[in-house]
């Protein structure tokens, strides 16, 4: 096995689909940063992931217009995020738990709408690859980096945006203050809930987009659960990557190269339990997150909702 | 310069006026038809209790929170001042006495925050980090724009907050309890800052309960009392003690007289002592001290210098790395918490809140907290509720608690009540040795004067008692000895009567005892 393993086409393979499976987790992962740079742990980003992903796979199914999909993922996604909000910002709910009952609500409402409006288990034809020109032509590189669709350089090209968002921005600044201090930015003008329903929205949006990447970059079918947790792991990559975006892309890289790994070796049969196989990368969060507890500084009023006192 | 502006340009306010000032809070009336004004190059003192209407009334010129009758005037004309936004725009800035900072971000960043950019979306620090310094030069405010704000020590901290509000147009500062947690010579400092903002036109409104700083600094002092206005008077035409009697509305007495006490035998020591906080710095180091019956060693320095790690090494609650602990020599530094309360340990902690009381027990559960499995109050695995109430009940009259009943949730007393709750706990049982962490931060002038007597009756009966504060002026009315804490290590001990304010501030500020002895001689 692996002998196999080391032949450079099965690497490459690998590492090939390490890259694209980290699209979904980039977009949900770094969306949640936002949300809980300032100071909201959305934890419902799987129920928003699934949402998303069956509006787009619906829109493809009945128009065929991919972007028309993902637009409509985006602003599906969006309010959920402002559900999430008026639930834990205005309402000041406790936020793992109106999280964990906004993920139940888009797992049922996505099953009962499927059933309702598709029925059975149908497939679109979703992004193709979108080969960079030159690029793609150098060898291993090309092949492993540039060879992908327009989703999932989408997905790259958001890491420095967000970077710029929280480091080079005015409305970023808000952002970090409000999840660390809402008193001292509350005492400067800045409306903290303001800042938090654009980032929980935001959020949500981007886990909406995620739900699209799924369902129509690289599935291009729609089944029930489809993300399998996929949003859960989302929230965990943020706590691994320190809440700052390059955090982000190293753990969401990491954890899409073991669940590609893991892929292969179910496809080759290799005498494993697949089950086990399956259960690899969860295993890997788990420990990650024990070495990242404690290492890091979380945003300090994460999941506190913000009232002002006397 | 040019009349009427101010270095930073912008205006001053030659007028202010609040004018009827009422604000009902659920249950209480925090203002009471208040009027208070405040004039260009002035410093209005505002003096009460807490809980008298000072910081609830500024908050309200700042936009915080909302009148429910009464108005504002600038320079003559009625102005609507609904967030601190309306407020910076009219010129109006404040000073939090909770520095309202984000430490991870920088000084730039803090001051930028929710400001317009000159590069619209983007933000433009290197502009502010300029425009900081300008500030920080013409104002004799020492502070590095690109630091990070947890790196800064408090006096800094506090000249970022000042920064903040002038960057801001600030015409007129509030300044709420500015002095609370700085040292006796960064106040004089601070002062002289203020001084230099009044001299050049700004309007400056100080609250405080210290009588002695409100009388050094402010030209004019408007004392609040349970939310009315007792009266506003110019500094010259009043002594401290007719203040104080404003303040509290009867006599009060200001300075104690203690009866010498034989000191006793030493009953609690600590032996090199090293221990870390919870965040893994180190807190003490090397830390011997003694402390005998019969005494109140005053344990002086700044918030932050391990007070607080000293107090819970000595009550159990933290970890001795290095070093020993013991009690009545006894080595007791691996004994566990109840084991040292059997042994006549007792702990008033500083976070009364927080560590002393249970908010929603009742005020007899409180006070069997780490006595209920002892007799009397417990018989087998059952609470005794008969003695629970009876004890609870004496020691209310006793300490003369103010509660509708033994049954009341503790959370609804006052800050003063519930210390003296605490108090009535730790010391009914006769402690051999009290560690008292900030026994009256918060708490009303009345409350204190009681606190305070009843631990010198116990330091009279011969208990010892380490009096953690930083309140200088208590550790200098209540204590015998005095030792000076400057990050974990003890600069000096001095007897009470050979010592003042000034010597030990700058033991506070790090200078050792020995080298105190030399600057002196080198003065003459």
């Amino acid at each position: 096995m692996f002998n196999e393993l080391l032949q450079s086409s099965v690497l490459i393979g690998i590492l090939y689909s390490g890259i694209r499976l980290a699209a979904p987790y980039l977009f949900a992962a770094l969306g949640e940063t936002v949300a809980q740079r300032a100071g909201v742990l959305d934890l419902g980003v799987d129920g928003i992931m699934l949402m998303g992903s069956f509006a787009a796979f619906y829109v493809v199914f009945e128009t065929g217009n991919l972007w028309l999909g993902v637009a409509v993922a985006v602003a599906v996604g969006a309010l959920m995020g402002l559900l999430m909000a008026v639930i834990s910002v205005t309402y000041q709910a406790e936020q793992g738990i109106s999280g964990i009952g906004l993920y139940l609500f888009g797992l049922g409402l996505s099953s009962l709408l499927f059933r309702v409006m598709i029925g059975s288990v149908k497939g679109v034809s979703g992004f193709p690859i979108l080969r960079i020109p030159v690029l793609s032509d150098i060898p291993v590189i090309g092949e492993i980096f540039f060879n992908h669709n327009i989703l999932v350089y989408l997905a790259y090209l958001m890491v420095p945006v967000i970077w710029l968002l929280f480091d080079k921005t005015t409305l970023g600044l808000k952002i970090r203050a409000v999840g660390h201090n809402p008193e001292a930015a509350d005492s400067l003008g800045v409306s903290v809930n303001r800042v938090r329903y654009f980032a929980v929205i935001f959020g949500a949006a981007m886990a909406g987009l995620a739900g699209a990447t799924l369902s129509i970059a690289q599935l291009n079918v729609w089944q029930e659960n489809i993300t399998n947790g996929l949003g859960f792991i989302a929230v965990a990559l943020v706590y691994f990557g320190g809440w700052r975006p390059l955090g982000v892309l190293l753990g969401s890289l990491l954890f899409a190269t073991v669940n590609a790994l893991q892929l292969w070796v179910q496809v080759k049969g290799i005498n494993i339990p697949s089950d086990l196989a399956v259960m690899l990368p969860y295993v890997l969060t788990i420990f990650v997150l024990i070495f990242a507890s404690g290492r890091v500084r979380q945003p300090a009023a994460l999941t506190k909702p913000f009232e002002r006192s006397g | 310069m040019t009349d009427n502006l101010l270095p930073t340009g912008l205006p001053r306010i030659d007028l202010l006026e609040m004018r009827g000032v009422v604000k009902r809070f659920p249950g209480v009336l925090a203002c009471d038809s208040v009027d208070f004004d405040i004039k260009a190059g002035e410093v209005h003192a505002l003096l009460g209790e807490n809980g008298a209407g000072k910081s609830t009334l500024m908050k309200i010129l700042y936009g915080l929170y909302r009148m429910d009758a009464g108005e504002i005037l600038l320079n003559g004309r009625p102005v609507q001042i609904n967030t601190p936004t309306d407020a910076l725009k009219y010129g109006i800035g404040m000073v939090h006495q909770h520095f309202m900072l984000v430490d991870t971000l920088t000084v730039a960043e803090n001051v930028a925050l929710g400001l317009k950019s000159s590069r619209g979306p983007l933000l433009d620090l290197d502009k502010v980090e300029a425009r900081v310094a300008e500030l920080s030069r013409v104002y004799g405010l020492q502070v590095d724009p690109k630091a990070p704000v947890w790196s800064l020590p408090v006096g800094v901290r506090q000249r970022v907050e000042i920064i903040k509000a002038l960057y801001r147009g600030a015409a007129l500062l509030i300044l709420d309890e500015p002095t609370a947690v700085l040292t006796p010579q960064e106040v004089d400092e601070l002062f002289i800052t203020l001084r230099r903002m009044t001299a050049d036109g700004h309007s400056l409104v100080f609250i405080s309960h210290k009588l002695r700083e409100v009388l050094a600094l402010s030209d004019r002092i408007s004392v609040l009392r349970a939310g009315g206005l007792v009266g506003t008077t110019r500094n010259e035409n009043i002594t401290r003690h007719e203040l104080a009697r404003m303040m509290v509305g009867r006599e009060v007495l200001l300075d104690r007289n203690k009866a010498p006490v034989k000191v006793g035998e030493t009953l609690l020591s600590l032996n090199d002592v090293e221990a870390y906080r919870v965040t893994g710095t180190r807190a003490l180091y090397n830390l011997t001290q003694e402390l005998r019956g019969g005494e109140i060693l005053g344990i002086a320095g700044v918030s932050g210098n391990g007070q607080r790690t000293l107090a819970e090494v000595i009550a159990g609650l933290r970890e001795v790395r290095d070093g020993n602990v013991s009690l009545l020599g006894t080595d007791i530094t691996k004994w566990g918490i109840d084991k040292r309360i059997e042994a006549g340990l007792r702990y008033i902690p500083e976070e009364r809140m927080h560590d002393g009381v249970i908010q929603d027990f009742s005020i007899a559960e409180n006070i069997i907290l780490q006595d209920h499995v002892r007799k009397p109050f417990s018989r087998g695995i059952f609470l005794d509720f008969k003695a629970i109430a009876r004890q609870s009940q004496k020691l209310v009259d006793e300490f003369r608690v103010k509660t509708p009943s033994i049954d009341t949730p503790i959370k609804s007393l006052s800050g003063g009540n519930i210390q003296k709750v605490i108090l009535a706990r730790e010391i009914s049982n006769a402690p051999k040795v009290l560690i008292a962490a900030q026994p009256t931060r918060g708490v009303d002038i009345g409350a204190t004067e009681y606190i305070h007597e009843r631990l010198i009756e116990q330091r009279n009966r011969g208990t010892a008692i380490l009096l953690i504060s930083e309140d200088l002026d208590e550790v200098l009315a209540l204590s015998d000895r005095i030792a000076v804490l400057y990050e974990g290590q003890i600069m000096g001990v001095v007897d009470r009567q050979d010592t003042n304010a000034e010597a030990l501030g700058l033991m506070m500020a790090g200078v050792r005892q020995e080298n105190l002895v030399e600057m002196k001689a080198a003065d003459r």
